[in-house]
């Protein structure tokens, strides 16, 4: 700032701050690193949803039924419900903390555009929610009796499907974020839009456990992956804005 | 008509309380939809009518003085 | 055209030319609706597979019908919210969702009847009915966003949000829940593989569908109506409408606004 000042004869405003605000992909890596050591701090708050993933596939065995030949067909449904209610929960953390303090403004008032910080918040969001839940699944599958095949083309889909549950979730923790009750309203909102990524998640590890090539199906995961991705954090960046002016 | 009397209407060849239980469901749910909307807007129309009432009683210049008097004092936010 | 845009922004001009409307949509609408049901219970000839049970269908198509596209308007209308910030489009949004969700509902409910003497079961997870479920879901989510927020102005944008990325995700969960359906079980029973209906049971099943249409349009304008009235009501010609000393027909919507 200083250097430029210089330049400028006295009494005059600087008329292109902008030249003085770090580039779009600096910010991003910025906002990404800051959410990421915010969460490792909060260290409970990083294990409470892989606590919470694990018990509630714990409940099936106890709940349904311990025999070998249930969990092994249904347990890459438990698994993925598991994840998804998971992701769900913890998503209302994702924009809550920084309105609550004022950052969120601040970063709507930057000068890169919101959609992409949004998109690094999401990021952030996903490496320390979706990755651990992707990395616990191998253990969890093993206590479910599937089958190595069956635990690796899981784990593959949960490596495509819970980035798309994170982007969609933006979304909805977004429009809730000034609201008290928001938690219980983002699910609502938001599980019916979770619908076919959780289909095609279960439906191609079935289909790998039939024998079948599940390169399509992947391929089917992935164009989810694309379209939420460029999709979903422009209608989280505008349903920011807008809880942002209703508060 | 493809039914010879009223009864074979009713009973539809088993089928009746199926098709009935719909059109009475369909009736009723649109029915009770009418109704909530009707009185939505007659609660409406009355909230609005006693307010602009006692406006209108309020002001000195068509009722007369309240001086004095106590005056109830509207204090709904909207 | 854009003198008609204009004016729609303008809420009096709406309450007017609504109350003009109404009356003929709501006679129209039930004078074919009515007929069409009378007709179908009545005097359609019975299906030779399904026998008389059939004869739901004449809600059950209409009710399906009209939930899908009162969908498709809410998310028209969601767009103009947000790039025109039109105040009508968001009181149709707010007029219409339960209309909307209570036709899903019977869409559902006729749905899972006609099953029983059909499949044999109430509930089936046929492939449109469980996209019907998710459609209530999504009306359901929509209403619930749009009374938790206080703000009237930023509630109709938010839910504007909603309903869009629900109307985009609308065909990806259609195609993910066919394609969920033929995985898990070979297709069984198709509604629509009927053979081609004769025009004793379509001319009816049209009339209803035509008539609900109509129907729509007047409790839609009717609810929209009232939500006017209530956004405008310290305004000029709203109290000019609920004088006390004047006109008051205005419950049963079918008050001018210029007769005042």
């Amino acid at each position: 700032m200083g250097k430029q000042e210089s330049v400028v004869p006295a009494g005059l405003p600087i008329l292109d701050p902008v030249a003085e605000s770090p580039g779009v992909l600096r910010a991003m890596l910025a906002l990404l690193r800051r959410d990421l050591r915010l969460s490792i701090r909060q260290k409970q708050d990083l294990l409470n949803p892989l606590l919470f993933f694990a018990m509630v596939v714990a409940l099936f065995p106890l709940g349904v039924s311990p025999e070998a030949s249930f969990l092994r067909e249904a347990g890459t449904g438990i698994l993925w419900v598991g994840a998804l209610l998971a992701t769900l929960l913890s998503l209302d953390h994702l924009f809550r903390f920084d309105f609550e303090d004022g950052t969120l403004e601040q970063m709507a008032l930057q000068p890169q555009p919101l959609f992409l910080l949004v998109l690094a918040k999401t990021l952030a969001h996903w490496l320390v929610t979706g990755l651990p839940l992707v990395l616990l699944t191998p253990v969890l599958g093993l206590m479910l009796y599937l089958d190595g095949n069956s635990v690796a083309v899981l784990c593959l889909t949960l490596l495509i499907g819970t980035p798309v549950l994170s982007l969609i979730g933006s979304v909805g923790a977004a429009l809730t974020v000034g609201l008290r009750a928001g938690g219980v309203l983002l699910s609502l909102l938001i599980i019916p839009l979770y619908i076919p990524v959780l289909i095609f998640g279960t439906g191609t590890v079935m289909a790998a456990g039939d024998g079948a090539d599940v390169s399509g199906h992947l391929a089917l995961m992935a164009a989810m992956l694309v379209l939420a991705l460029v999709l979903a954090p422009f209608a989280a960046a505008a349903a920011l804005k807008i809880s942002l002016s209703a508060s | 008509m493809a039914f010879d009397s009223l009864n074979a209407l009713i009973v539809m060849e088993g089928h009746g309380p199926y098709v009935w239980t719909c059109y009475g469901v369909f009736f009723l749910l649109l029915g009770v939809l009418v109704w909530w909307s009707l009185r939505e807007r007659r609660q409406l129309v009355r909230e609005q009518k006693q307010l602009q009432q006692q406006k209108t009683e309020a002001s000195p210049l068509q009722a007369g003085s309240t001086a004095g008097s106590f005056q109830r004092i509207n204090t709904s936010r909207q | 055209m854009w003198q008609f845009f204009h004016k729609l922004g303008s809420p009096k001009w709406f309450y007017g030319i609504a109350g003009r409307f109404m009356p003929w949509l709501l006679g129209i609408g039930l004078l074919l609706a009515l007929s069409g049901i009378v007709w179908g219970l009545g005097f359609a000839p019975k299906d030779y597979l399904q026998g008389n049970s059939y004869r739901i269908i004449f809600i059950h198509v209409p009710t399906a019908f009209l939930a899908q596209s009162v969908y498709l308007m809410m998310a028209v209308a969601g767009v103009v919210t947000l790039v025109w910030k039109m105040k009508l489009a968001d009181v149709f949004v707010k007029a219409v969702a339960p209309v909307g969700a209570a036709l899903t509902f019977l869409a559902l409910f006729t749905g899972a009847v006609w099953g029983q003497p059909t499949w044999g079961t109430w509930w089936i997870w046929d492939a449109r009915l469980t996209s019907m479920l998710i459609l209530l879901f999504l009306y359901l989510g929509v209403m619930a966003l749009g009374s938790a927020i206080a703000d009237e102005k930023s509630a109709a944008r938010a839910v504007a949000v909603l309903v869009l990325v629900g109307v985009v995700n609308i065909p990806i969960i259609k195609y993910s829940v066919n394609w969920w359906n033929t995985l898990h079980q070979p297709a069984t029973f198709k509604l629509t593989e009927k053979p081609t209906m004769p025009p004793e049971m379509w001319v009816p099943l049209l009339l209803v569908v035509v008539g609900l249409y109509l129907w729509f349009g007047w409790i839609a304008l009717y609810r929209m109506q009232t939500e006017v009235l209530r956004r405008e009501r310290r305004s000029r010609w709203v109290q000019d409408l609920m004088h006390p000393g004047g006109r008051s027909d205005v419950s049963s919507g079918g008050a001018r606004a210029d007769g005042v």
